[in-house]
This record gives C-alpha cells, sequence and structure tokens, in this order.
C-alpha cells in the first residue's frame, strides 16, 4: 500500500519562506507549492497546473492568486480554484503557523 | 406546478439563441435539456473563419461557457446525438440510450455541408469548413503540406482560402461561375474582389468543374471536366450546405428543402418546433445567423405563450470576413429591367458601390473597398426606404460627423443580432457601460460576427464623449485604465521607485497587480532609473528570476555565453563533461549559434553553473540574446568585413542589457548574409568599406523584414548606432513590444531622424552606458548569495 501522511506535517520555519514567492515542498509522495503571501498568511496548493501540469510554486504570485508559468493560468492559492476564462481547480492544503512553524495538513483522500 | 419539459436537439447558434430569448422572457418555468451531436459547449461558428485566418483561437469563440448552461439549470449532453423522436409519446431517443420525454421540442439541428459526390471524395486530405473538426483539420494539414485546393469562391471557400493563406498554403480556388460570389455580388464588384485576393495571393480558376479528386489513400490532385488537372494535398469544400433534417423527416415531421415551418416556428407535429438552418419557412432557407435569431425571437414567444406578431422572413446582407477586403451586400443585386441603378466606381481609391431603385424605393446594394454605408443601406431597403431618403441621409453624412451620428435610432447597427442604435445607446446610459465588451454583453450587438464592432465603438464614443476615449485608450492590463505612456511619465513626475508604490499611487484596481503588469513595472522602473532600481524579483517570470529557461516538464535549459557564437576546443569539453556529470537530457544548438543543455534540474543549477564556469547566455531573458555571426573575412572567400568580430563586440557590450522583449542580432560579413540579418532586431550586414545597420526584423510570429536604418564606415560606429537605437526602444516600447512591432507603429523614419540626430545619439549612448554600468553577471551573482540559493535554487522535503 503506498505511503500516506495523514495530519500536521512540518515544513519549516516562516521566516525561511521568500515572501510573495513560492516553493516547492515535498511530502512523501505529493509536492505542494507553498505561497508566503505579501499579507503574511501561508497557502499550500498542490504544485501543479491543472491545464498542462505547470509547476505552480515558480508562477507568479499577485495577491491571493499564482499565475502557473507555462501558460499564465490564473489560479486562487486559498480555494484552489481556477479563474476565469480557464477553468478547473487545485487540491488545497490547509496551513498552520505555531512558534513560527509551518505546518500542512495532509488529509487521507 | 410541475415545470414543463423543454428540450432542445441541437446546440448550436440559432437552437441557444432561442433558449436565450426564453430564459429572458421566462427564467425559471422550464426544464431544460439540450443534445448536441459536437462535444463543445455553444461556439461562435461564424468566427471559425478567423480561427483558420488566425485571428483568434479556438478557445476564444466559445459563446456560452460550460458555467452558462449550469447557471441556467440546464442538462447538457454534449457528444450526444438524438436520433429518434416518438411523437405520439413525446419522447426523445439517443446514440448513448438516454430516453427523455418532452412537453415542447425544439429541433434545431443545422445543416450539413454539401459533399460533392466525386470520385475520390473519400479520401484523406478532403475536408469541408463547417465546424471546430473541420477547422482543426486544415490547420494540421498546413503543418505538413503545401497545396490547398478550395471548391467553391462563395462566402465560406474564400473565408477558408485566405485562411489557409495565412497557414503558409498555396491556395487554388475552384469556382464553378464565371465570378466570384455570384449570389451575393455583381461582375464589377466580383471582379474587383478577385484583383483584391489575387494580389493576396489566391490562385482562382473559374469557370472550372471538377471531375475527379485523384490521390491514392491521401489527396494529390483535382481533375477536372475540360481535362486540366491541378496538383493539391488538401481539397476543401465550400460549395453550400444542405439543411439537416434527416431526424425530423425520419420520425415523421413534414420537410421539404428544410423541415416545414409556420410563422409561429411551429411544424405540422403538436409541440414541435424547429428554428435555424434546419427550418424552411415560406419556402426560405436560411444560411446565415440574422434570420435564424429573429426566428428565436418568435419562436420563444411562442413557447411562452405570448402574443406575437410571428417570423414574417427577413432581408439578408453579407459580409466578407477576409481581412483587408470589404465587400458588402444586401437585397437585389443585379439590374432587372424596372430597375435603375446608382452606381459610383473610383478607380483610384478602388472602391464601389451599386445601389438598386425600383419605383423609387432602394431594393438592393453592392458595395466594394468602403462598406461603411452597409448597415445604414440594409435598414433603409428592410424599411421600403424612398431613394429621396437614402440622398438626404448622405448629405447629412457629408458635413464630417460619424456615421453613427447621423444614423436614426431605428437604424440596425449590428446585423447579425439585429440591434438597432436606439437599443444600445440606451444600454449604454442607462446600464452605465463603458466598453464594446460590455454592449456585446448586454445586448448582443458584435457578439456574432464581429464587423460592427468599430460602430459599436463609434457609437460609445458619441454616447459618453472623452470618457469612452479615455476608455478605449490600450492600458497596461486590465488592474488600470492608464497607459503604458502614463504609467512612465507619473513614474518620472511622482519619482515613483517601486511597483507596489506605482500601484498604489496610480489606484491599481488590484492590490499586487498581475502576470502583466507586474513585470512591465519591474521593467519600466529599471528603465528610467537604471542605478538606483532594485529589481523585484517576484515580479520577475520564473525564467529571468532563476536565469534558466524553465520546460513542459518543470526541468530547465542551460545556455552559456559564447560571444559572437565563436568557441574553442576547452570550453566545449567543458561543456561536454557537465553535460555527463548531470546526466542532461538534450544537448542542441540553439537558432541563435549556441549550445543548449536541456532537462536539467532545478537543484542542480547552480552547480551546473559553477562547473561550466562561464557566463550566462541569456537565452530565457526579455535582454539582448545571441549576435550570430557568419565567418566572415577571415575564412570566407566573400567575406569583406570582420563579422564575428563585430559581433563579439556588440555581444560584449549589451550582454545583460534589459530591454522591452527579446533582442536578437546577427552580423555578416556580405550581402548574402549567411547570419539572416534581416530577420533580427539589429542586423548588421559589412560591405566593402561600409557596415549597413538593419532594424525591426523578426523571424518569429510575425515575420518582418529588417529596415535599413543607417550605413556608416567604422565599427565604433555601429556600435554607436545600434546603442542609440536600442536605448531609444528601451525608452519608448511597450513592455513586450518587440522591436519589429515598434519600428512598423512609428516608422523606420522616424527612428532614423532620432538617432541621425548628433545630440540626440550622444545623449541615447550616455542613458545606454548608465543602463549597462550596473550589469552583474546573473549566475556567478546567485553563487555568491546564500539567501538566494535557498529562496529560489533549494528544494524542501518535509520529514
Ligand atoms: C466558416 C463559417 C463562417 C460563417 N460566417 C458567417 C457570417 O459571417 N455571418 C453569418 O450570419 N453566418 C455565417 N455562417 C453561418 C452560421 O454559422 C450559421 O448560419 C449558424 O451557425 C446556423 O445555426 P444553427 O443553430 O441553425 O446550426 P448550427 O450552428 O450548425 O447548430 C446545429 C447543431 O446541431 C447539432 N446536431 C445536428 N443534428 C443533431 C442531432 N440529431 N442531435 C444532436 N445534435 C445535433 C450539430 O452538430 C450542430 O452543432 C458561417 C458558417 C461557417 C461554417
Ligand atoms: S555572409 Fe557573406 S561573408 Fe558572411 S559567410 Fe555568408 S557569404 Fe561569407
Ligand atoms: S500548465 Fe498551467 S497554464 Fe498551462
Amino acid at each position: 500500500m503506498e505511503q500516506r501522511t495523514v495530519g500536521k506535517v512540518l515544513i519549516g520555519n516562516y521566516e525561511d519562506l521568500p515572501v510573495s514567492l513560492g516553493k516547492a515542498v515535498v511530502v512523501d509522495d505529493k509536492e505542494l507549492a507553498v505561497f508566503r503571501l505579501s499579507n503574511g498568511k501561508v497557502k499550500a496548493i498542490e504544485n501543479k497546473c491543472p491545464h498542462r501540469g505547470g509547476v505552480l510554486s515558480e508562477g507568479m504570485v499577485s495577491g491571493e492568486h499564482v499565475f502557473c508559468p507555462l501558460h499564465d493560468w490564473k489560479i486562487n492559492v486559498s480555494d484552489g480554484l481556477v479563474q476565469a476564462p480557464d477553468e478547473g481547480c487545485v487540491q488545497t492544503y490547509k496551513t498552520t503557523i505555531e512558534d513560527n512553524k509551518v505546518y500542512v495538513e495532509i488529509t487521507d483522500q | 406546478m410541475a415545470k414543463k419539459k423543454l428540450v432542445l436537439i441541437g446546440n448550436g447558434m440559432a437552437g441557444i439563441r432561442a433558449i436565450e430569448e426564453i430564459l429572458q422572457l421566462l427564467p425559471d418555468q422550464f426544464d431544460i435539456t439540450v443534445f448536441g451531436k459536437e462535444p463543445y459547449p455553444n461556439y461562435n461558428r461564424i468566427q471559425l473563419s478567423k480561427v483558420l485566418q488566425g485571428d483568434t483561437e479556438i478557445k476564444d469563440i466559445t459563446l456560452n461557457e460550460w458555467q452558462w448552461y449550469e447557471d441556467n439549470g440546464i442538462l447538457l449532453y454534449p457528444g450526444e446525438t438524438v436520433t429518434k423522436i416518438d411523437k405520439q409519446k413525446q419522447v426523445v431517443y439517443t446514440d448513448k440510450g438516454k430516453e427523455t420525454a418532452y412537453d415542447h421540442l425544439i429541433i434545431a439541428t443545422g445543416s450539413n455541408p454539401f459533399m460533392l459526390p466525386l470520385p475520390g471524395a473519400d479520401k484523406e486530405g478532403v475536408t469541408a469548413f463547417r465546424d471546430i473538426e473541420d477547422c482543426e483539420k486544415m490547420i494540421d494539414a498546413s503543418k505538413n503540406y503545401k497545396r490547398a485546393a478550395v471548391i467553391g469562391g462563395g462566402l465560406l471557400g474564400l473565408e477558408a482560402a485566405r485562411g489557409l493563406l495565412n497557414l503558409g498554403m498555396e491556395v487554388d480556388v475552384i469556382h464553378i461561375a464565371d465570378y466570384l460570389m455570384e449570389r451575393q455580388l455583381d461582375h464589377a464588384a466580383a471582379e474587383l474582389l478577385q484583383k483584391e485576393l489575387e494580389s493576396q495571393g489566391m490562385n482562382f480558376y473559374l469557370e472550372k468543374q471538377t471531375s475527379e479528386i485523384t490521390g491514392k489513400k491521401r489527396v494529390t490532385g483535382l481533375k477536372f471536366k475540360d481535362g486540366g488537372a491541378i496538383p493539391a494535398d488538401l481539397v476543401v469544400m465550400a460549395v453550400g450546405i444542405k439543411p439537416n433534417i434527416a431526424l425530423a423527416q425520419e420520425s415523421g415531421v413534414e420537410v421539404n428543402r428544410g423541415i416545414v415551418v409556420n410563422d409561429h416556428m411551429e411544424t405540422n407535429i403538436p409541440n414541435i418546433y424547429a428554428v435555424g438552418e434546419c427550418a424552411e419557412h415560406r419556402e426560405m432557407v436560411y444560411g446565415l445567423v440574422a434570420p435564424l435569431y429573429e426566428q428565436g425571437q418568435a419562436l420563444a414567444k411562442q413557447i411562452c405563450g405570448m402574443n406575437h406578431q410571428g417570423y414574417k422572413g427577413s432581408v439578408l446582407s453579407t459580409q466578407l470576413k477576409v481581412s483587408g477586403v470589404d465587400v458588402f451586400s444586401t437585397g437585389l443585386i443585379n439590374e432587372t429591367a424596372d430597375t435603375k441603378s446608382i452606381k459610383v466606381f473610383d478607380e483610384w481609391q478602388n472602391t464601389y458601390k451599386k445601389i438598386l431603385v425600383q419605383n423609387d424605393k432602394l431594393t438592393g446594394a453592392v458595395l466594394f473597398g468602403d462598406t461603411k454605408e452597409g448597415t445604414k443601406l440594409l435598414s433603409l431597403i428592410k424599411k421600403g426606404a424612398n431613394v429621396q431618403e437614402y440622398l438626404e441621409s448622405q448629405q447629412a453624412g457629408d458635413d464630417g460627423e460619424s456615421v453613427v451620428a447621423a444614423m436614426s435610432d431605428e437604424e440596425i447597427i449590428c446585423g447579425c443580432n439585429g440591434v438597432s442604435k436606439g437599443t444600445i445607446v440606451s444600454a449604454i446610459k442607462n446600464d452605465g457601460l463603458l466598453t464594446v465588451e460590455q454592449v456585446k454583453g448586454k445586448t448582443n450587438a458584435s457578439r456574432s460576427c464581429g464587423t460592427c464592432k468599430n460602430l459599436v465603438s463609434d457609437l460609445l464614443t458619441d454616447t459618453l464623449g472623452d470618457e469612452y476615449e479615455a476608455d478605449t485608450k490600450e492600458s497596461i492590463c486590465a488592474c488600470t485604465d492608464l497607459t503604458r505612456d502614463e504609467v512612465v511619465a507619473e513614474i518620472k513626475e511622482k519619482g515613483l521607485t517601486y511597483s507596489k508604490e506605482v500601484m498604489n499611487v496610480l489606484e491599481w484596481k488590484t492590490e499586487e497587480g498581475c502576470s502583466k503588469c507586474k513585470p512591465a513595472l519591474n521593467y519600466y522602473l529599471g528603465m528610467v532609473y537604471p542605478q538606483e532600481h532594485e529589481d523585484e524579483r517576484e515580479s520577475r517570470f520564473v525564467n529571468e528570476r532563476l536565469h534558466a529557461n524553465i520546460q513542459k516538464d518543470g526541468t530547465y535549459s542551460v545556455v552559456p555565453r559564447m560571444y559572437g557564437g565563436v568557441t574553442n576546443a576547452e570550453d566545449l569539453r567543458t561543456i561536454a563533461d557537465v553535460a555527463d556529470k548531470y546526466d542532461v537530457g538534450m544537448i542542441k544548438l540553439t537558432g541563435g549559434q549556441r549550445i543548449d543543455l536541456l532537462g536539467v534540474k532545478k537543484e542542480d543549477l547552480p552547480d551546473v553553473w559553477k562547473d561550466l564556469g562561464m557566463p550566462s547566455g541569456y537565452a530565457y531573458g526579455k535582454s539582448v540574446r545571441t549576435v550570430k555571426t557568419c565567418v566572415g573575412a577571415e575564412f570566407c572567400r566573400f567575406g569583406t568585413q570582420d563579422s564575428t568580430g563585430m559581433g563579439i563586440q556588440l555581444e560584449k557590450k549589451f550582454e545583460g542589457l534589459n530591454t522591452p522583449h527579446k533582442v536578437k542580432m546577427g552580423v555578416s560579413a556580405c550581402p548574402r548574409n549567411c547570419a539572416e540579418g534581416g530577420i533580427k532586431d539589429v542586423g548588421v550586414v559589412g560591405l566593402d568599406g561600409v557596415w549597413e545597420v538593419y532594424v525591426g526584423g523578426n523571424g518569429g510570429t510575425d515575420l518582418r523584414k529588417a529596415e535599413l536604418l543607417v550605413k556608416v564606415k567604422t565599427q565604433q560606429e555601429v556600435l554607436e548606432y545600434t546603442a542609440a537605437f536600442l536605448q531609444y526602444y528601451r525608452e519608448n516600447a511597450s513592455y513586450l513590444e518587440r522591436t519589429s512591432h515598434y519600428v512598423e507603429r512609428v516608422g523606420i523614419e522616424h527612428v532614423q531622424e532620432i538617432v541621425n540626430d548628433d545630440q540626440l545619439r550622444a545623449e541615447l549612448n550616455a542613458r545606454m552606458d548608465q543602463a549597462l554600468s550596473v550589469y552583474q553577471e546573473p549566475w556567478s551573482h546567485v553563487l555568491e548569495s546564500e539567501t538566494t540559493l535557498k529562496d529560489l535554487y533549494q528544494k524542501v522535503t518535509a520529514k
């Protein structure tokens, strides 16, 4: 059976995340794109554009959105929704910050 | 009360429009189910011509998004064909075994393209021009084949032919009549049209009947009745359409040429209606959307149980959607015994106008070259106006007033959708509309063939005055209404220094901009303050942030600098070793004479650079890329100048310069131009004692020949003029505007005037030197910075 992590996973220190940029984080068999937004929040989504699999962690970040580096799809990093005119969504992961440490919650699904 | 069940067969333009009308009249009253044979949401078939001509893309011609069906509670079965109607039980059956009962059934199955039953018509490479699939087939064929033959010189055939030309094919048009578009044009207009199209590169065979399509599996040519033959590896049949009535006929609905309907769009079977190209009304079958939309309106009222006059038939007008050709016709087109005509033929401007008058009433018109009067003539003819009214309106129009200002409120602006000037103006006023896009959303005007866009825009100007002017300027992106020039002016005037500040002070509509304005602002700031501006890495597109080119699989490519395309054995050995060590996917020579290492993992980039020990080749940047050179005087028997030396100097000087878009250069040592300077942003050609500098060429998306900027004597002058040109381009072009577009826009004469002015040239050179003074070799810079390495290149693995 493939390995599954359920629950909170520590992914590093808050300051280690670059501001207004994404960071690819590997958690077992998953790759997440973690964004530290300019408003201080940290968001995590799956690191794969629903269009052609672009690496979202390398996208340009604006507010709550990331623009895929391959063909510029615009994706909301909070709810995972692809913005019109394109369509689709990516998996989102809940993040928490405690004592300057960033955790993501991986759910079993 | 249970909702009535409304079923639509055919997810096309007419059927869906009827549904839209119904939803407007009585929202929430019906359970609507739509079956569509094609696997897409309703799209604008008309725009297929523009897709083929490259003006738009398939993804942009959708009329109703999937979401629209959902929002309106419509059950859509795309890719599903209705195969049977049981008119007694009021049930339809599909090819996927579904059964759906109806209270009202609308048949809107459109037409099928008519395929000539020629021997060989079933070969590979023979297609119609009707749907997305056909369109894709043609686009694919153009990639592998060269010669297209279009059978049919009507509207559709000519639009297809123009599209195929744009796709780079050689195009023959075979037409059975002795002149083109004989159903819409008279002889005179058709000849003008033919001449124009010939000058665009089309080749015509008139009065030719095809007798056979030749070839084995795939078509290789056509044979004509009169014995002639031509080669072809794509054949497009555009000889007409026939209403798609098979389903109705088999189900016992009365058909003639089309499905017979009365003024209420009812067939002879209770609760079954037909609309669109498949319907026959008063012995007329239509093939344009305007009448189909009128039918849809009548049908909607009928189904919603409203009182209405019914559909009475339509006056048609046609326009050809081929860029650079304006043709319009409506009503009667050829003279008869009892018509008189007003004819104006202006050979100088190549325009032709013919208006037919019968018993003092306007009955038809043909326009070529200038079709501005088309909509006016159409509405006059529709209402059966007197010729006097037309002549008076013409005088009014001559007073320099805009065409739309002179129109009356009832005049139709959008022929396809039957939207009048009055409707648009009141929508603009009442709903506060500001853009053509908004008018389209509200009134449907310009939603179909799009030819009336200019009129709609004129109406906006007319109605809103300056307010609209402000809105039509091309803003940087949707985040602001300001243009590039305004933003740059504000940056200078207000001394704005970083992107967020610009967005803040200039009241951006979004807090942090988007992928368009972020990099643009970062560029403008760097251009205005070359020494002070701190480059914003988060505003850089990934390639420029990481100094490598992202590939589709998320790996990167690495191109080391190789000045002038000249290398040596030692460097080649190093490159080979690095390629082995990091297991690169492919080693490839680029179009700019460099070596590309593809498939490098992001984490490996810094080590790859360290091991290479060479500067970045900037193959990823909006920046001076490469200077391609020919071997030149040192080795070539034709060479007159040291082209490699010149190229190396250019490349060393401009290395790392940020520019609005990429800049490619080429230097050759004789007019044979082996380095292809004619299609470079800057192309230098050495002649005996002279260097020619060409600018504004492009070998990519928009092929453009570079134009001569200046002829000079020395290498020093080449550097100086090139610097002046590039700096002027840096300061004035919009971000992402290639030199080819920029030079095209402002004109080479303008650029020449600037760079030939000694003082201006000196100033431009001084500012260029400033810009160049801050260059830092990016790869070594990354290697020196622990934080950059950590922030950008290291992957995190959670434990
Ligand atoms: C390239 C091109 C350019 C054109 N340019 C212009 C122009 O400039 N101006 C203009 O006015 N008109 C133009 N037209 C014509 C215009 O597109 C048509 O008149 C219009 O689309 C007809 O609408 P419709 O709904 O009757 O048929 P369609 O749009 O063809 O829709 C019918 C739909 O029903 C589906 N269908 C058929 N049978 C079944 C079944 N049994 N079950 C389920 N689905 C079924 C079909 O697959 C099709 O999708 C152009 C057409 C083409 C092809
Ligand atoms: S451009 Fe002229 S000099 Fe240069 S390689 Fe070609 S032929 Fe020789
Ligand atoms: S892969 Fe993301 S936009 Fe194409």
